[in-house]
């Protein structure tokens, strides 16, 4: 069945907050196993996109299918990172507790997470080097170490898809790897991954999928065939021109 | 210690254990504002059940009051989504509309109802054991500690059951929902508790005062413990200690116990404002001072590794070369000999070997910030810790 489906597929999905739509009858196919970037200029919908496919905020028009089937069914399936900004790292509580809650949602209602969970917690903590911080408090962590437990909360949650919401905003170069890495390591497992990316110029080198979108989609398509000035200038408004590599 | 002073101890125990746990939530949820809010506006709620009930304990007048404690949580979400004034505003705008309507309520029927604008606001823990329940001629002890009973035990069933729900509703509500787990239905859950615990607690501390016992517990573990479950249990033992010296205290100044109790809170709150080990104020200003001298100390040890010549590393001179600021320069020669990191011949400072290695260490940790390399470097020295 999963070979016929497109891993997400949106339909004249529209978003409005107080009446003023920042997402407009956005199509979008996003087939199996792509590492998807979604670039745009700032306010053009990206990670409301996001949270839309999500269910976190109601869209005023349009629907969603993750495999063929709603959001709400298919929960289990989905992996997601929030920005890093959106939480308030003075929480109390330790790093490994943080990559716990990835485990939540398979959890369900009321049963608390086990051994099992926690030695998964722990692996997905050495994949992203943070093994050694494990129970240190998330505000003691730096800002990229924080990333990588928001990534390694999302490894937790052993999906089909992925959704990160800017996950190398602002993080040093040794976060940057372990993301990248783990990128590649997804895509080699089949995942299908979305990522909202400010950073141009790395697009053809870390994605091979790309989405323009500013509030309306521009383009959605292989990086390949699709990136390129044209497009970005459509989405920029501006005469965009980037050093492509290769 | 007689009966009744037993019996108000520990119904005041009770209050501030049930009003501990759901502030520890209202604190990290930055929802302070609205247990003062609801805490005024179940009011109307209280007045109308009294006036159906005639018992200030009565189930029905704490649902009811229950109802106008989420009516004020709806009402200012319902005002703040219009996008034209902020939280606070809205929380300031309603509060009062609901209170003085119950204040009008309690006025217009002063003659009719035993219930004044005092009690409402201050409670009265002293005469809450002189009513009893009695079934069948049986007393089962003061009434006002059953109702609390009950919502302490209803509050705790729920943390149990919901602590992971919460835990992560609080911490990162879009995870939450992609999760499935509702935030919307946490927090409306969590609101329905504040208000029957505000509305069970009202009677014995009072509108102004229950505010107290919900935040200043949690305010104070907040700057204790990095831990959420010793959060809860540090709140909760603030509010036990702070029940039992409160009774205590107003039994000897002769004072309001409800008062007292709150007063207690505020100065175990101050005493850990100010020693808290890592949060307190006196930890963050000898940790300011100890940063200082770190800088100052990592700027000197760079100096003399920039520097060959003797005129540059004479101990006379070095004053003026680093131009040093608000520390003291022989805090810093001091401190870096005491370390071994340089000696001192006939007045010209050298670097030690360990000293050039920690400078080393030190400059790439400033430019890359990688963390791995110093982390053993973080017992010793505060610059590192983050």
């Amino acid at each position: 069945m999963k070979e016929q489906q497109p891993a997400i597929q949106v339909d004249d999905l529209t978003v409005a907050y107080n009446y003023k739509p920042v997402l407009w009858d956005i199509d979008l196919t996003v087939p199996e196993g792509v590492l998807m970037a979604i670039v745009g200029p700032n306010g053009a919908g990206k990670s409301t996109l996001i949270k839309a496919i999500l269910g976190i905020i109601d869209p005023i028009a349009g629907s969603v299918a993750i495999y063929g089937k709603p959001y709400k069914e298919q929960r289990k399936l989905v992996g997601y990172v929030p920005q890093k900004g959106s939480v308030d790292w003075d929480f109390p509580t330790t790093a490994v507790d943080v990559v716990l809650m990835g485990t939540y949602g398979k959890l369900g209602w009321i049963k608390r997470p086990g051994k099992k969970e926690k030695k998964e917690a722990l692996e997905a903590l050495e994949k992203v080097g943070m093994l050694s911080f494990k129970n240190r408090q998330i505000s003691q962590l730096s800002g990229g170490q924080q990333q990588r437990v928001f990534l390694a909360r999302a490894l937790v949650q052993d999906a089909a898809i992925y959704f990160m919401d800017e996950p190398f905003q602002g993080v040093d170069a040794t976060t940057e790897i372990a993301i990248i890495n783990i990128l590649k390591e997804l895509r080699k497992a089949g995942k299908t991954v979305v990522v909202v990316h400010h950073d141009l110029q790395t697009v053809p080198e870390y994605f091979d999928w790309v989405t323009f979108l500013n509030v309306k989609k521009i383009a959605t398509g292989p990086v390949k065939d699709i990136f390129n000035d044209d497009n970005l200038t459509k989405t920029y408004g501006i005469n965009y021109k980037v050093a492509i590599n290769k | 210690m007689t009966e009744p002073q037993i019996e108000i101890q520990l119904i005041a125990a009770v209050v501030a254990i049930a009003c501990a746990i759901p502030g520890v939530f209202l604190v990290l949820r930055k929802m302070a504002l609205i247990s003062d809010a609801i805490s005024h506006s179940i009011l109307p709620g209280i007045v109308i059940g009294f006036f159906i009930t005639h018992d200030l304990n009565s189930p029905l007048l704490i649902i009811l009051a229950a109802i106008t404690g989420i009516l004020t949580v709806v009402l200012v979400e319902a005002i703040q989504s219009t996008g034209l004034v902020k939280e606070d505003t809205a929380i300031g705008l309603v509060f009062p509309a609901l209170f003085s309507v119950g204040v009008i309520l309690i006025a217009k029927n002063a003659n009719d109802v035993h219930l004044d604008v005092d009690a409402v606001l201050l409670g009265e823990l002293a005469f809450a054991p002189f009513d009893r329940l009695l079934i069948d001629g049986i007393d089962f002890g003061p009434k006002s500690l059953w109702v609390m009973g009950v919502v302490l035990l209803i509050s705790l069933v729920l943390l149990f059951l919901f602590f992971k729900e919460l835990k992560v509703s609080t911490f990162d509500a879009g995870l939450s929902s992609a999760l499935g787990i509702s935030p919307i239905i946490m927090h409306y859950g969590l609101m329905s508790v504040s208000s029957i615990t505000i509305v069970g607690a009202f009677e014995a501390v009072g509108a102004i005062l229950v505010v107290a016992l919900m935040i200043a517990p949690a305010a104070t573990a907040y700057l204790l413990t990095e831990d959420l479950k010793k959060m809860l249990g540090l709140s909760v033992l603030f509010g036990v200690v702070a029940a039992i010296l409160g009774y205590w205290s107003a039994h000897w100044l002769d004072a309001s116990i409800s008062g007292s109790m709150t007063t207690v809170l505020g100065i175990i709150f101050l005493l850990t404002y100010l020693f808290a080990p890592r949060k307190g104020l006196i930890s963050v200003l000898y940790r300011q001072r100890q940063q200082r001298t770190e800088v100052s100390l990592i700027t000197f040890l760079l100096h003399l590794n920039n520097h060959q010549e003797k005129e540059e590393r004479h101990i006379n001179h070095l004053q003026e070369h680093i131009n040093w600021q608000r520390v003291r320069s022989k805090t810093v020669v001091d401190l870096a000999e005491r370390n071994n990191m340089i000696t001192i011949e006939e007045g010209v400072v050298s670097l030690t070997k360990k000293g050039l290695e920690f400078t080393e260490l030190a400059l790439e940790y400033i430019i890359t910030n990688r963390d791995e390399k110093i982390e053993h470097m973080k017992d010793d020295f505060f610059l590192f810790r983050g």
